[in-house]
């Protein structure tokens, strides 16, 4: 049975003494050992206990890769505490690998006297091998400077779900909820809700859902009754000092979605959602089918660009157009985002970005569409760019892009990543009554002795014409358009007119959105970080440690892209020093840099990986130096 | 919804020209098209605010720009997905599509597929010059074997796509052709109009620019008669003033040309249209000019429920007695609640 091999040597492991304040764990195994699933219902319980949280689902992009490969591995990573968490956490605690090559690609990270949890039943020759392990490591000293609890877990599983009489493929993939038992006796989670939701979910195989309880209980009853005298203890966390109010986790595909409804309901408008399936923005189109009741059409395209193409065709019909994509298949929707530039229609438009360029790294995170989002149309097309820095931040970050949208009659890019699209996050749910409606007008009647669907307010906003509307009949397209009437005009001062125009309009924008302010620390000093997008949690952790430690940093986080907020280049010029952390080659330092002509000074990463708050805070560390 | 006839209303010929400039070549066979919509439209009683014309990019996408109706002139071959989008968010409006064969079966071969196949409630008239005429005459995807072009200085070594049997083997429920100076073009687009899905027509133009006439082997404004069979549903298919017909050689599975002696049709065996039978469609679209007549009017015609009455429909059934509420769905799934009197933040 339990076997416990390694000394015990940790300062930080969660059998330490001292209640810990957060503690991360990573579940890694097989991309079939359901570990995103497991991953998540953990991730419930956690928020349940009212811990705060976030996640890093990192999974490849095979959908069965095949078993016990490198490449294959699936890792979910929980960062929950009694503290505010706004990061999945740097380097886990705790490490649940369920096969040799789990452990292979993840052990690296783990903290230094931490804990592994491995499931020596898939110890095997061959599995070792195929992790390109000589020896075992659990066998060969290795793992010295971490705690190791190795036992067989395939095994105990197999024996919990025996009565069931279970084919050996189905008794071993209850294994993934023997682990949860397990883990969720070591935080002291209740069982229950997981309980609930495995007899929903298996409702129509009831056997398969007494087997999943079956494994989860004798894993918790594991942790009771074994007699471990080793590193695995059970942990107490207090519950997150939160403000009142109710709350429910929430994954950035799913408050993005609630968002543009929200949105669209707040604008008084039906959605269109034009889209085609790609990693990781499916999850938005998944979504928004189970929104019809608030007047929403959803669309699957043959194409990215027909999706957009469709979306256009709605919100010149009068709807709240809204496409959405990950980097390759904005791209192509790019001439069509200068149609709607052109023609003066609302859209939204939603990037889940993803490691580039071409196919790049489908499933894991990256910043590097900046360039693309703010510069990347032919011609003068300039796009409003709205950005979320966080699972629950997307929901306030569609409905501000849709009033944009309709306010501005543009089509506006929010940029998400991979990483927010996927990671949950507790929420505090919105009382939809906190929204201020911003409801749109369509002209009923003639603006002029003739329409003029081109004739600008003091915005320099069009009208927004339904066809169907009767007297309002008129022609819009891509080609350069008279003032006013916009009859078909290539006169070389009507280009100059509209494309000042339609600059100065975007320019307005800027007018509408809040001033841009400090984060954390002062609106002055020596350094400023500035960041946007997902990076928020690190760099604000990374600013707040900083800070603790006495050092002269503030952490400027911008959610307008485009234009960029009045104040934000006065701001800036009162640091001596600005570092801009992105997951890219540097993109959004470069927009500083050439709007402000700040010395903005950049700190890449590109591994596919979220920034780590020591990574950041080194970086901190180096510029005050 | 889309079950809804659409209320008639009196307008004529001058009511739907715009203020706008015709900039097409003169003598271009565009001229003739644009006529015969506006002519036909006051037939079939369309309202122009309910009417919107939807085109790409090319010469006879500058259509919209000269019907006084509702317009978008989009971007090169995506016209299917814009009307798509607009349908969707209104399946009262008369939707017309105008392509030509770059822009419809060149770059935007994928959408004319997919409207096709889907099925949506639409007219799309697609201008077939077979050349490029508004890039300065390049050869097209329709354009014959060997066609000179200064593109293609030795001749084009492609074959031509043909129209009509893609839209056919996309799925389409209407296919007819004309061409642009036929006297029969306005009661091709009643047919077409009449048709409740996607009704795809062909319609041949002579661009005479770049490459003049060449239909005049079967579209001449005169002398040519003899060479069109214009088909009429439950009608015996003649041509040549009735001296010929088509008969199926059911030994073979092909049509033959047979003459027909003093009118008796019956005796020579020749075949009643049946603008339902799909086999015949494809018999007919694939039949070779030269040796037989060019096959017009209303080749194909069998209606089918339409996308945006299933898709609206599903999505009504789905929503009923669902109660939008957003706050409801806010808080959807596992919730807990943080009391307060807690401790401070």
């Amino acid at each position: 049975m339990a076997t416990v091999l390694a000394e015990s040597n940790s300062a930080v492991s969660p059998r330490d003494s001292a209640v810990p304040e957060a503690v991360v764990v990573r579940f890694a195994g097989d991309s079939g050992d359901g570990m995103q699933l497991t991953g998540g219902q953990f991730t419930l319980s956690t928020a349940l206990a009212g811990n705060d949280l976030a996640t890093f689902p990192d999974f490849p992009a095979e959908i069965r890769a095949p078993q016990g490969t490198l490449f294959g591995v699936s890792a979910f990573q929980i960062n929950f505490g009694s503290t505010d968490i706004t990061t999945a956490g740097d380097a886990p605690d705790v490490l649940v690998a369920m096969n040799p090559a789990a452990l292979k690609t993840n052990v690296q990270a783990l903290k230094p006297g931490g804990l592994i949890i491995a499931d020596t039943g898939e110890f095997t020759k061959r599995n070792l091998e195929k992790a390109k392990y000589e020896v075992s490591p659990i066998d060969d000293g290795s793992l010295a400077k971490w705690d190791v609890l190795a036992f067989d877990i395939s095994a105990l599983t197999m024996e919990s779900v025996k009565p069931f009489g279970l084919s050996n493929k189905d008794a071993l993939r209850c294994k993934n909820m023997w682990t949860l038992g397990l883990a969720l006796w070591m935080f002291e989670r209740d069982r229950q809700p997981l309980i609930d939701w495995l007899k929903d979910k298996f409702k129509k195989n009831p056997l398969l859902a007494d087997a999943n309880i079956a494994a989860l209980n004798a894993g918790h009853a594991y942790g009771e009754t074994a007699e471990l005298s080793g590193p695995i203890k059970q942990v107490h966390m207090e519950p997150v000092a939160s403000p009142p109010g109710l709350y429910r986790t929430v994954t950035g595909a799913e408050s993005v979605s609630y968002g543009l409804v929200a949105g669209a309901q707040l604008a008084g408008l039906k959605m269109f959602f034009g889209g085609y399936p790609i990693t990781p923005a499916s999850a938005i189109l998944h979504n928004l089918v189970k929104m019809k009741e608030f007047g929403v059409t959803t669309f699957q395209a043959e194409d990215e660009i027909a999706a957009i193409c469709a979306a256009i065709g709605a919100s010149y019909a009068g709807q709240l157009g809204v496409t959405s994509s990950s980097g390759p298949g904005i791209a192509l929707k790019g001439e069509a985002m200068g149609l709607a530039v052109m023609t003066e229609l609302p859209l939204v438009i939603v990037n889940s970005q993803r490691g580039g360029p071409s196919t790049g790294l489908p499933t894991k995170t990256e910043q590097s569409d900046l360039y693309q989002a703010v510069y990347g149309r032919n011609g003068d097309a300039p796009i409003p760019v709205v950005s979320c820095r966080s699972p629950g931040d997307a929901f306030d970050c569609a409905i501000e892009a849709v009033r944009i949208a309709v306010q501005f009659m543009t089509p506006v890019i929010l940029l998400t990543d991979g990483y927010i699209a996927n990671a949950a996050e507790p929420w505090k749910v919105p009382d939809p009554k906190n929204f201020a409606p911003f409801p749109v007008s369509f002209l009923e009647e003639k603006n002029g002795d003739v329409v003029l669907p081109y004739k600008r307010d003091a915005k320099g906003v069009r009208p927004w014409i339904k066809p169907g509307t009767p007297g309002l009949m008129h022609r819009i397209g891509g080609i350069e358009k008279g003032i006013d009437t916009g009859a078909i005009d290539y006169g070389s001062d009507v280009h100059q007119i509209q494309t000042d125009a339609r600059k100065a309009k975007i320019d307005g924008v800027a007018k509408s959105i809040p001033a841009q302010e400090v984060s954390l620390g002062t609106s002055s000093g020596r350094l400023a970080v500035v960041g946007w997008g997902s990076t928020y949690g690190p760099i604000l952790q990374a600013v707040r440690r900083a800070r603790a430690k006495g050092q002269d940093v503030s952490h400027i986080h911008v959610r307008h892209i485009w234009p960029l907020p009045s104040n934000l280049g006065d701001l800036l010029k009162g640091y001596d020093k600005i570092l801009v952390p992105e997951m890219n080659t540097g993109q959004f330092k470069t927009v500083l840099r050439d709007q402000y002509l700040v010395d903005a000074k950049p700190l890449t990463k590109t591994s596919g990986q979220p920034f780590t708050i020591a990574e950041l805070e080194a970086a901190i560390e180096g510029e005050l130096a | 919804m889309n079950d809804m006839t659409p209320i008639k209303v009196e307008t004529t010929l001058k009511d739907w020209e715009t203020d706008q400039e015709v900039r097409w070549c003169p003598g271009c066979g565009d001229y003739a098209i644009l006529k015969a919509v506006q002519r036909t439209l006051p037939e079939l009683g369309a309202d122009p605010a309910m009417t919107v014309f939807v085109s790409g990019i090319g010469c006879s996408s500058r259509f919209p720009y000269y019907v006084e109706s509702y317009g978008f002139h989009t971007i090169h071959g995506r016209a299917p997905a814009f009307a798509t989008g607009i349908k969707l968010a209104n399946p009262e409006l008369d939707v017309w599509i105008v392509t030509g064969d770059g822009d419809g079966m060149s770059i935007g071969g994928n959408h004319t597929m997919h409207i096709l196949r889907r099925n949506l409630d639409c007219q799309i008239l697609l201008f077939n010059n077979e050349i490029y005429g508004l890039t300065k005459g390049q050869y097209s995807p329709t354009s014959r074997l060997g066609t000179t072009s200064p593109s293609t200085p030795g001749g084009s070594v492609d074959r031509p796509a043909r129209p009509a049997a893609f839209a056919l083997g996309a799925g389409a429920r209407f296919v007819a052709r004309g061409f642009d100076v036929s006297k029969n073009l306005p009661q091709v687009l009643k047919a077409a109009h009449a048709h409740k899905g996607a009704a795809f027509i062909e319609i041949f133009q002579n661009c005479i620019v770049y490459n003049k006439d060449v239909f005049d082997d079967f579209a001449a404004p005169k002398g040519a008669e003899a060479q069109q069979l214009w088909l009429q549903h439950d009608e015996p298919m003649l041509f040549d003033k009735g001296t010929k017909g088509l008969r199926v050689n059911t030994d073979h599975l092909h049509l033959d040309v047979v003459d027909v002696v003093d009118g008796d049709w019956q005796a020579a065996g020749v075949i009643v249209h049946d603008q339902t039978n799909r086999a015949l469609a494809h018999m007919l679209i694939e039949m070779p000019f030269g040796p037989f007549p060019m096959a017009l009017g209303v080749l194909y015609d069998d209606p089918r429920p339409t996308f945006e009455h299933e898709l609206l429909g599903q999505d009504a059934k789905l929503v009923e007695g669902k109660v939008a509420d957003l706050g409801k769905l806010l808080a959807k799934g596992q919730t807990w609640t943080v009391e307060a009197g807690g401790p401070d933040l």
